[in-house]
């Protein structure tokens, strides 16, 4: 079962690699929108990414309540329970 | 039982020739800013659009449709009688009945050619160049003018923000005809009715018409589409679509000169792109920036653009795909004119 730290990092990769985000900023306190610029197209990359990384399903309506790096981070982590 | 002959077709089919035509008005960012309360920057950075074309009232479906078209003719190296059909995809012919099609056919001089319109939406032209492959190819016709062609503008609520910058108008035609070795591969097509909400024409016309206990709005039936599900389907599930064109005309990536997907948003083109993890040195269609969205007429005019600009030779491997409305979806590998 990989740990919140691990996902937080592969979330990070992911959010780097999809909007050039620097992986380091990805914080769990960082808001997508807010801190890190992540506009809602690159939020559904980086949902799609997710979903194949984690083996997760993320459904559009649940993307919208995903506000913060930490939010999505316990998403995943509910999710792979 | 009588016996009924089978017909003969060509071996095989191929586009001969690309047409395309740009409305005059050119329409940047900042004339369609003030209606949805936006800018410039943020319409570039949301979909690549630095600008689009705006049909003027002269430009009508009917005009656009025969300019590409003979254009299309004349690098195909045949004339208009040796048309046996026409087909228009199209969404913004305004007339239920009859279909533009046979307008078009007799004004450009074809003798009689069968003529109709197909309703797939943005993958519309995609569809005709399946049909006008197979049709070439099953001896229902020997050259066959498929047509993208639409005025957006008349259907777009320039007051919604998810959709007023991104729709425009224009037309480009191919011609397809017969051919020794493979010049259009087979087609990986479908449609996904469950989503068919995501992209579609506000309300029935009946409704806006309304009847004497509830009067009709009236207004222009618009155009209406759900942003993030249509680029989430597009980004991914349409690339997968794409590299499925590519197996069955069995070729790879590696093999490809040339990629020209629907010109629906720029963003859904990178996506596409990074999600197919197509080699570098494909280069890829990007007319959405000039043009916006113009519908089924994308695909050909964005393969006309790389034509004119040297990005596209006679000879090279393009990868078309078109998707939307419906939704439906339609790919195949061509060889460039």
């Amino acid at each position: 079962m990989a740990t919140t730290e691990e996902i937080r990092a592969d979330l990070a990769d992911i959010v780097n690699e999809v909007a050039g985000v620097d992986a380091d900023d990805v914080q769990l306190d960082k808001s997508f929108v807010d801190d890190l610029d992540v506009d809602s197209l690159s939020m559904v990359e980086v949902v799609v990414a997710a979903e194949e990384k984690f083996g997760v399903t993320i459904p559009d309506d649940e993307v919208k309540n995903l506000k913060t790096v930490g939010d999505a981070v316990a998403y995943i982590e509910r999710a792979q329970g | 039982m009588a016996p009924i002959g089978a017909g003969a077709g060509a071996p095989h089919s191929r586009i001969m020739g690309v047409g395309a035509y740009r409305p005059s008005r050119i329409v940047p960012n900042s004339e369609v800013v003030d209606a949805i309360d936006s800018s410039d920057e943020w319409i570039q950075q949301r979909s690549g659009i630095k600008q689009r074309r705006f049909a003027t009232d002269e430009e009508t479906i009917q005009m656009m449709s025969v300019a590409s078209s003979r254009i299309a003719i004349e690098r195909a190296g045949i004339t208009p009688d040796q048309i046996d059909c026409v087909l228009v995809a199209t969404v913004s012919h305004l007339l239920q009945t009859p279909a533009i099609a046979p307008a078009i056919a007799t004004e450009l001089g074809t003798e009689h050619a069968a003529a109709f319109d197909i309703s797939a939406a943005c993958a519309g032209f995609c569809h005709g160049v399946a049909l006008g492959s197979d049709m070439v190819r099953g001896g229902s016709a020997r050259h066959v003018l498929v047509i993208g062609v639409e005025r957006l503008s008349d259907i777009t609520d320039m007051t919604d923000r998810g959709t007023a910058f991104i729709f425009a108008d224009g037309a480009g035609a191919v011609v397809i005809g017969p051919s020794q070795t493979p010049g259009i591969g087979p087609v990986v097509w479908g449609s996904d009715g469950e989503q068919y909400d995501l992209i579609r024409q506000r309300e029935d016309w009946r409704d806006v018409v309304g009847s004497d206990d509830s009067p009709g709005s009236g207004v222009m039936p618009h155009l209406t589409m759900q942003g993030n599900p249509v680029f989430r389907w597009a980004s991914f599930t349409m690339a997968k679509v794409a590299l499925e064109a590519l197996d069955a005309a069995g070729v790879t990536a590696a093999d490809l000169d040339v990629f020209v997907p629907h010109q629906a948003n720029m963003r859904i083109i990178d996506a596409m792109a990074r999600s197919m993890k197509l080699p570098e040195h494909v280069r890829i269609a990007r007319d959405v920036a000039e043009q916006g969205n113009t519908s089924a007429a994308s695909v050909p005019l964005a393969l006309d653009r790389m034509i004119e600009e040297g990005d596209a030779r006679s000879g090279d491997t393009a990868l078309l795909i078109a998707f939307g409305a419906g939704l439906a979806y339609a790919a195949q590998v061509v060889t460039v004119p």
